[in-house]
């Protein structure tokens, strides 16, 4: 088991591929933090060294990379900034909509999620008159 | 493509002088406005507006997460209809 920065476990792939499996680190981060820690891409995981690990880690606290639980705290920061100033952006976020100006009269069904049939229901207060 | 920070934020010329006008005699009514397109800077910020949204004039106190955002982002020109029964239970949502 290969442990980099807490919990991640990637053992059997090379390690340019397994880094990628830390929530922050995509293909291009990855392979720049190897170059910075002089390491060899193609070792697998479970080869590395406990130095070349350091290095690796080393590589990413220096790097100033924002990954894990921070980068997910950022992305829930910009959510309840606009959410609590009410402006369109949010909106649509809260109502779980197309943010970007896409149509919703068809598809949109990522944000929307499946369908769901809503039927007629009728108005308790009709025949009383209260709309 | 975003806009050349050269140009630095773009304000429509008579909601800037209105803008000063209000600093500069520190009263408190809203400013009544059309220009949606007018990005918020922080000189907006503590005044509120009422912002045009094609029928009505919506009231918007600026606060600092506001800058940077557009006026026309806190008026919506669309009115949300859903679906299903009108119940008090559903409105309340």
């Amino acid at each position: 088991m290969a442990r980099i920065i807490g919990v991640e476990v990637p053992p059997n792939k090379r390690i340019d591929i397994a880094l990628r499996y830390v929530y922050g680190i995509g293909p291009v981060n990855a392979v720049e933090i190897l170059a910075r820690a002089n390491i060899d891409p193609s070792i697998r995981a479970k080869d590395l060294t406990e130095a070349q690990l350091s290095q690796i880690v080393h590589a990413i606290q220096d790097g100033k990379y924002v990954i894990e639980g921070d980068l997910r705290r950022e992305l829930g920061m910009n959510l309840k900034r606009l959410q609590s100033i009410k402006c369109y952006r949010g909106i649509r976020h809260m109502r779980s909509l197309p943010v970007r100006g896409q149509r919703t009269q068809t598809n949109a069904r990522t944000r929307k999620g499946p369908r769901k049939t809503v039927g007629v229901q009728r108005n308790p207060n009709a025949k009383v008159g209260i709309h | 493509m975003g806009r050349s920070i050269k140009k630095g934020p773009f304000i429509d010329g008579h909601l800037m002088e209105k803008i000063l006008k209000a600093k500069a005699t520190n009263q408190k009514t809203p400013i009544k406005t059309w220009s949606r397109r007018s990005m918020i800077t922080p000189d907006f910020v503590g005044l509120t507006f009422t912002v045009h949204n094609g029928k009505i004039f919506n009231p918007v106190f600026v606060t600092e997460n506001m800058v940077g955002h557009r006026l026309g982002e806190f008026s919506p020109t669309r009115t949300f209809k859903k679906h299903g029964a009108h119940t008090a239970k559903a409105e309340a949502k």
